[in-house]
């Protein structure tokens, strides 16, 4: 463990974690995945880089409704408690839907984690710059809104890490990771009804 | 059901005991007065699980989810809540066919002492419109059993939201405070 993790009440802010690649990170966390954890990828690069880092049959890939990729893993967790789910979001998308934070606090979610990728940018829409360029910790407002558990990532192996801890301890956590302005892998195939029927399938849901 | 049995339930008692027959046990919710003896007796059952959101986009993405992972469940709100969800329905339930169920206390209308109410509610049954959503207006009795009953029947056969306006005809909806 790394001097970063065992100083839980001395956490890391936005400042001092590293800038990262978005890709390689989602890549990282799919190979961690072993237990058909559920994830749900908000909308923009963040999406199009978990389709890229490989179709599974647990990923819900969202078109739209920015802001709610915590708030449906959260309904998923609460469907499935065995399940663990990953809601996997962008700065300006969380940013939207801070409350959900809150929500997710008081249900004191055990099987639900929070994935932040802050590039400090609108970037799908031109780069932007959201509030957290200007520092705006969302680590910290996670704390805050009641998620004790979160945690800025360090670097690569920390993020492992965090990863690690996040699906075999219980939640909630909130993982929030500095990401470049790298563009996308690849573009998600948008076809709503097939993405909802192939998740559902993944889940056990329907056969 | 008899008419007797029926009537010797209150709206919020019957709408309590449809959501249980048709297995709806999530609930999450921006509350409202009128609302409030249905989420007392839903939060009276151990059999839902019942908690507040902060938006309600917020909570019909809770729901949308719900559904997917193997689990029915409605979104209580008002109507000025109502009208904060276009976006949402436009983009999660309605194109990925999610049965979300969503039932409004409505305000603006019968006796509304607030301006701001009485026009936004005008938004909503144009917003259920155009997205080409079902809903309905529940304003006696006698009928609610059916229409809910029904209701939730086909929005999980078709794969589609359904919305329910609660009218101050059923409940009496809310007077001016003095």
């Amino acid at each position: 463990m790394s001097a970063t993790m065992s100083n839980a009440n001395h956490p890391l802010t936005r400042d001092q974690a590293k800038v990262m690649s978005r890709f390689d990170l989602i890549s990282r966390m799919v190979r961690k995945l072993h237990k058909d954890e559920a994830v749900i990828g908000g909308i923009g690069y963040t999406n199009f880089d978990l389709w890229a880092a490989g179709r599974r049959p647990q990923n819900f890939y969202m078109l739209g409704s920015m802001g709610l990729a915590a708030p449906i893993a959260l309904g998923v967790a609460i469907a499935q408690p065995d399940r663990r789910v990953i809601g996997l979001e962008g700065d300006g998308s969380i940013l939207m839907q801070l409350g959900s934070l809150a929500t997710i606090a008081t249900r004191a979610q055990k099987n639900l984690v929070i994935i932040i990728l802050d590039n400090g940018a609108y970037q799908i829409t031109g780069g932007q710059a959201t509030a957290t360029r200007a520092g705006t910790d969302i680590v910290a407002m996670s704390r805050g809104a009641g998620i004790a558990q979160s945690f800025w990532a360090a670097e690569e192996g920390h993020f492992e890490e965090l990863i690690d801890r996040a699906i075999a301890e219980d939640g909630p956590w909130l993982i929030g990771c500095r990401i470049d302005t790298a563009g996308p892998k690849e573009t998600t195939e948008r076809d709503p009804a097939q993405i909802r029927d192939r998740f559902m399938r993944g889940l056990g849901v329907k056969k | 059901m008899p008419a007797d049995e029926t009537s010797s339930r209150a709206w919020h008692e019957i709408v309590r005991d449809t959501l249980k027959a048709h297995d709806v046990r999530l609930v999450t919710y921006v509350p409202d007065n009128v609302l409030r003896p249905l989420i007392e007796a839903i939060h009276a059952d151990p059999f839902f699980t019942a908690f507040t959101a902060t938006r309600e986009e917020e909570a019909v993405g809770i729901v949308s989810g719900a559904w997917m992972g193997g689990m029915r469940g409605i979104v209580l709100m008002q109507t000025s809540g109502f009208a904060t969800l276009p976006n949402v329905l436009a983009s999660l339930p309605v194109p990925f066919q999610i049965p979300v169920l969503m039932m409004v206390s409505e305000r603006g209308t019968l006796g509304e002492f607030n301006i701001g109410q009485a026009m936004v509610a005008r938004t909503m049954r144009p917003a259920l419109d155009s997205l080409g959503m079902e809903h309905h207006t529940l304003t006696r009795l006698d009928e609610v059993e059916f229409i809910v009953d029904r209701s939730i029947r086909q929005a999980v056969a078709t794969q589609q939201p359904v919305c329910w306006i609660l009218s101050p005809l059923l409940t009496g909806g809310k007077v001016f405070a003095k």
